[in-house]
């Protein structure tokens, strides 16, 4: 007990620079012999803030928690720059997390709750009451010190779980869905304040939502995953271009990229076969366009979102609502050449042109 | 307003009634009880004063039964709640046969109290008991755990331990389970190992638990004497004499009704006094969620 080691100054004497990724390769895991992972290959660039997105049992939270060592998996290799973590158990991982749940411990006052991890490694009380301030006043909780957890709102609940977090000053930050229990509008605030911090403090940052939206407004690189396997990875702008698949197209994007069979859009050749991708934003009305019946409108402001049908397909269209919309209720559909992503029917994998 | 407070009273009646008839009524009963003697066939109960309780303090049979019962108290309540909690951190935790320790750990609490002291009874039997076979065992003599001074109270402060840890082991069981793994795993996180878990995370928050265990637990160590009765009738020499199998004995053996009331009163009276003191004390120190 007494001999409690300082795990932060122990592995401070190793590769704990900022500098190191985080590798994952092979990385697989089953639960009570089904598939959760399988084969996770992919890093997390040192001071950027990666997204593994997901829909809902894709694997992503159980992702997080091998990296955390929270659960060990059953093949694969995690490396923090040259180290390999495997062996370490999750408190010299050199990394920090923040929890779906908060995980404040109820009995403890909000500045006990983000000390709890300085007291138990016996930092000098000097030291803890400075960092205190420090990552209080970083995360505007002054005031609150002496609050137990229930005394405080979901969002303050939210900043003391980041504040915990923060103070360890440990490079990597898992965050697991850190904003799932807040309303849209603190959700939209604490998305650019985590962003904010994560690049004032050059963070290395893997957070896991299953937000598009969350992915697509924080992120420098998204994973996107599906049923235990990495669908694709990139900048979310690169995924937004040209999704590797048609899952990809789905997912990333609102409203969704439409995904029509070739031959109901009169395309000929080898695309007649194919499923045919279109961004809602990529269709205008265009006299000499396919004709199309309107099946439904929406009115968001700037933007009127259409649905026509196109042989039985509901395409959703994004058409600036000032133009207003063909009183025949008939509406010409066109599109540049360009626009167009092309899919296997079959795979669902994206097909290089033509 | 009149009316309204007319029928506000009409509605309590019936429960009014059965509160006065089988609880208030009794209470005061005793109370009144303990100022007169006890009547005895034609001799009608005359006032005596504070006679019934210069008796008690001059009786030194009460006085042994109090420390007896304190001793009692002293082992029973730390070695029960100590054994339920281990208990309960024992069959939390993932383990093969968890089903079948949680079902053993409670049978005792399912047995009545006589059934239980009969089992103990054999166990402690000279010469052909269960302890005394395992003695033999190893070459060592046949004992009287009962039957001797110095040791009576000990063997029935065992039965009482066995058989109240697993009722107290639910109760830890219970809390257990509904702390989040997540705090453990924050915990474990931030390093602490699997004491400074205990100590830091779970113990706090096991506290409202263990305030209400030990209030039960004061109560059953005055309250329960079934196993007396059964096992040593209070001897030898009233070394087991606990404060309520006392006042049994006067009140029913002896038919000293008078006294039994005046021990009845002076025994709730300690009793409340210390549950008031625990929460008094303790509930500073609890943390509800």
């Amino acid at each position: 007990m007494i001999a409690q080691t300082d795990i932060g100054r122990q592995s401070g004497s190793g590769p704990a620079s900022p500098g190191a990724g985080l590798r994952l390769s092979g990385l697989a895991r089953a639960i009570a012999g089904r598939r959760i992972l399988d084969g996770i290959d992919v890093t997390f660039e040192a001071g950027a803030l990666s997204v593994i997105l997901g829909p809902s049992g894709c694997g992503k939270s159980t992702l997080l928690r091998l990296i955390a060592g929270l659960d060990a998996p059953d093949g694969g290799t995690i490396h923090l720059g040259a180290r390999d973590l495997a062996p370490l158990p999750p408190a010299a991982r050199d990394i920090a997390m923040v929890f779906q749940s908060y995980a404040l411990f109820p009995h403890l006052t909000m500045a006990e709750n983000i000390l709890f991890g300085l007291s138990l490694r016996r930092v000098a009380r000097v030291d803890q009451a400075r960092r205190l301030a420090r990552v209080v006043e970083m995360l505007g909780l002054g005031g609150l010190e002496a609050r137990k957890p229930a005394q405080l709102s979901g969002g303050q609940q939210q900043r003391v779980a980041l504040a915990r977090a923060l103070i360890s000053e440990r490079p990597i930050c898992l965050m697991d869905e850190p904003l799932s229990n807040l309303d849209a509008k603190l959700r939209a605030e604490m998305r650019s304040e985590i962003r904010a911090l994560q690049q004032r403090l050059g963070l290395t940052m893997i957070y896991v939502t299953h937000d598009q939206v969350e992915a697509m407004t924080m992120a420098d690189k998204i994973v996107l995953m599906n049923e235990g396997r990495i669908e694709q990875e990139g900048a979310p702008e690169a995924i937004y271009a040209a999704p590797a698949s048609r899952f990809a197209a789905r997912f990333i994007g609102m409203p969704p990229m439409n995904l029509i069979p070739g031959a109901a859009l009169g395309l000929t050749g080898h695309d007649a076969g194919r499923l045919i991708g279109l961004r809602a934003e990529d269709g205008r009305i265009d006299p000499q366009g396919l004709a199309a019946p309107i099946v439904a409108h929406e009115f968001h402001g700037a933007d009127l979102f259409v649905t026509i049908r196109l042989a039985e397909t509901p395409v959703m269209l994004r058409l600036p609502a000032r133009t207003g919309l063909p009183a025949d209720g008939i509406l010409r559909l066109g599109w540049d050449a360009g626009a167009l992503h092309r899919f296997d029917p079959v795979t669902g994998r994206r097909l290089t042109e033509p | 307003m009149r009316r309204q407070t007319l029928t506000a009273w009409a509605l309590l009646l019936p429960a009014a009634c059965l509160l006065v008839v089988f609880t208030h009524g009794p209470v005061l009963r005793t109370v009144l009880a303990t100022f007169y003697t006890t009547p005895h066939g034609r001799l009608p109960a005359k006032f005596a004063g504070f006679d019934n309780y210069a008796h008690l303090i001059a009786d030194p049979i009460f006085w042994q039964a109090l420390r007896n019962n304190l001793l009692y108290a002293g082992l029973t309540i730390p070695a029960s709640m100590g054994l339920a909690l281990v208990m309960a951190l024992l069959v939390n935790g993932r383990m093969r046969g968890r089903g079948f320790l949680r079902m053993a750990f409670f049978t005792p609490t399912v047995l009545p109290l006589i059934a239980v002291a009969n089992i103990w009874i054999f166990f402690y039997q000279p010469g052909f008991g269960l302890i005394d076979q395992i003695r033999g065992l190893f070459g060592l003599g046949a004992t009287n755990l009962l039957g001797q001074g110095d040791s009576a109270l000990y063997a029935v402060a065992a039965v009482a331990v066995w058989k109240e840890a697993g009722f107290f082991m639910i109760f830890y069981l219970a809390a257990l389970q509904a702390i989040p793994q997540s705090l453990i795993e924050a915990a474990r996180l931030e390093g602490a190992n699997a004491l400074q878990i205990f100590r830091r995370v779970i113990w706090p928050l096991l506290t409202p638990t263990t305030l209400f265990v030990a209030v039960n637990a004061v109560v059953n160590a005055f309250r329960l004497v079934d196993h007396i009765y059964q096992m040593t009738g209070g001897g030898p020499n009233n070394a087991t004499a606990l404060l309520f199998y006392y006042l049994y004995q006067v009140g029913f053996q002896f038919w000293d009704t008078a006294y039994a009331a005046t021990l009845t009163t002076v025994l709730v009276v300690v009793l409340g006094l210390v549950s008031v003191g625990q929460f008094l004390f303790l509930d500073r120190k609890v943390h509800y969620q």
